[in-house]
């Protein structure tokens, strides 16, 4: 388990490394400055979607579901709409950099929360219903979005569509800042409670038996996930599969039932595909298609696999 | 001493139990029979604090059910359950090990480690140990679930239908372990069992519910008898006795 631990890391400062150095011309203080704090942010919202991710497929008791898949970044961009259509585009553009996220954190944590034991309450142990739920869900949410968009004018249409991807690059330092420690919060109370994570698998009986019920821990879990998922999308906009690829990574690199094991796991490999896919498409490709784009899909065809093999 | 008093429980306007109080004394093998529906695993689940408590109260050595810390609890009452999935890839060692967890939290001492390895020997789990979980019969994955009961080493084991898909050789082996366990070490183990003669072979006390009540409550050979099976079953089947023990002819 270590020895892949420790190659996992290898490959993460390798590709970090090549990000920062890789095609660089001029200046190396305004590249690395300029990079690096790219670089901190790739490294952020991987680490923290994939370990909401891994966290929420562990007290759901299934490795499919992401909260996303649940509905996350419809409800993200519901919001935006709406944000866009009761200010107006222009006021919304002007609003400070750090309002606006604040009040997405708040918004997307408080209606997450929500929309989390919705869909968990309708599904209890049954999974199909579970995704069922979540998906439904979506569609409402994106239909009442599509709707106000039409509502409003297609100058603000713009604005909101401009939100509705995920990007990287132009992001402001101190917003970069917040969402560290707000991350990291969240991340220093996952690792805290890493053990008692690895007694849910167990199923409610068993987890009884030890001594950690699990509805006192699923109340922990999904506001920590809440809070991880709003913030990296308030910071850089939704990405659906992102969580699922990652922790199907995960799981077939370190096959351990331990959190301590599975965390750090999922943290670097996060980062490796974030890190590693950002350099290969800007530096050694070329390409402008945003990197979204290509782990969207890639992690659309993943979550159809793991889909159709568990109907099996 | 496991006192249930005056527990009534509904689930959805149907009374499942119904004002039922009993008292289970420490040691040896208590069987909770009665038709489907009678309210044993209902009563099981209450105790194992599976399900919240809507009136009436339940001790476990002085511990009151819903009011007693968890890992208290933990260290005084275990609970197998009836479907014997994990959603992880445990090892035979993992899973045992987890019995541990109540008095090491996540990390075992070198006098945790030495314990899971005893209770691996002892249940014949060495050659399994390191064999994932889904790869096991349904016989060994029960040896491997009551091994970690062992190692939990709780006063009091619930269990609740442990011998649905079992053949009757597991079944037996099965119940030799919980015999085992009542007698060398004095454990309580309070267990719902559907084969009345399973029930009257290992049991020392046998309490049978109809309706959500105790309806018969006593040693095998006072309560297993034509007319049991006539009130509480509703069946006419005969009950003889073969070396001293009550066998239902079915």
């Amino acid at each position: 388990m270590h020895v892949r631990l420790a190659g996992l890391a290898g490959l993460l400062i390798l590709c970090c490394g090549a990000y920062l150095t890789l095609g660089a011309r001029g200046d190396w203080s305004f590249v690395l400055a300029h990079r690096g704090q790219k670089l901190a942010a790739l490294l952020l919202v991987g680490m923290s979607l994939s370990w909401a991710t891994v966290i929420f497929q562990t007290i759901t008791g299934n490795r499919i579901l992401t909260p996303s898949i649940m509905g996350f970044d419809a409800l993200y961009l519901l919001l935006q709409s709406l944000l866009v259509w009761s200010l107006g585009a222009r006021v919304y553009n002007t609003l400070p950099a750090q309002g606006l996220m604040a009040v997405n954190v708040v918004m997307l944590c408080a209606a997450s929360l929500v929309l989390f034991m919705l869909v968990l309450r309708a599904g209890r142990d049954d999974l199909m219903r579970m995704i069922l739920t979540g998906v439904v869900l979506s569609v409402l949410f994106r239909s009442v979005t599509s709707y106000f968009q039409r509502v409003i004018d297609p100058n603000e249409y713009a604005v909101v569509q401009a939100v509705s991807f995920a990007r990287f690059s132009g992001l402001e330092t101190d917003l970069l800042i917040v969402a560290v420690v707000l991350s990291g919060g969240a991340m220093a109370a996952i690792w805290r409670i890493r053990h008692r994570l690895d007694v849910l698998p167990l199923g409610p009986v068993l987890s009884t038996s030890l001594g950690e019920p699990p509805k006192r821990a699923q109340w922990q879990v999904l506001i920590l996930v809440s809070v991880l998922v709003a913030v990296s999308t308030a910071l850089v906009g939704p990405v659906a599969f992102f969580g699922l690829l990652v922790t199907s990574l995960t799981y077939l690199v370190v096959p351990s039932p331990r959190h301590a094991h599975l965390l750090p796991a999922a943290a670097l490999i996060a980062g490796i595909v974030l890190v590693g896919g950002q350099t290969a498409m800007e530096r050694v490709l070329n390409l402008s298609t945003p990197l979204s784009v290509v782990v969207e899909f890639i992690g659309g065809l993943v979550f159809l696999f793991l889909l159709l093999r568990s109907l099996r | 001493m496991i006192e249930i008093e005056n527990v009534t429980h509904r689930i959805a306007g149907r009374t499942i139990l119904s004002d039922v109080s009993l008292e289970l004394e420490k040691g040896g093998i208590v069987a909770l029979v009665g038709p489907n529906g009678a309210g044993k695993s209902t009563l099981l689940s209450l105790v194992a604090r599976l399900l919240p408590l809507q009136s009436g109260g339940i001790q476990v050595d002085g511990l009151r059910i819903g009011v007693a810390a968890d890992d208290v609890l933990a260290r005084t009452l275990a609970i197998l359950p009836q479907e014997l999935n994990v959603a992880s890839r445990l090892t035979v060692r993992d899973l045992v090990g987890f019995g541990r967890y109540p008095y090491h939290k996540g990390r075992p001492t070198s006098e945790d480690t030495a314990l899971v390895a005893h209770a691996l020997t002892l249940f014949d789990l060495d050659d399994l140990a390191e064999r994932q979980l889904e790869t096991l019969s349904g016989g060994q994955r029960q040896r491997a679930f009551v091994a970690m009961a062992y190692v939990q080493d709780t006063e009091y084991l619930l269990l609740d239908e442990p011998l649905n898909n079992l053949d009757i050789g597991t079944s037996r082996a099965l119940m030799e372990q919980l015999r085992n366990l009542a007698e060398t070490r004095n454990r309580t183990i309070v267990i719902v069992l559907h084969d009345i003669n399973y029930a009257a072979a290992y049991a020392d006390r046998i309490v049978a519910l109809k309706a959500g009540q105790v309806v018969a409550d006593g040693p095998p050979d006072q309560v297993v008898d034509d007319g049991l099976l006539r009130r509480v079953f509703g069946t006419d089947a005969r009950v003889s006795l073969i070396d001293g023990r009550p066998v239902v002819l079915v």
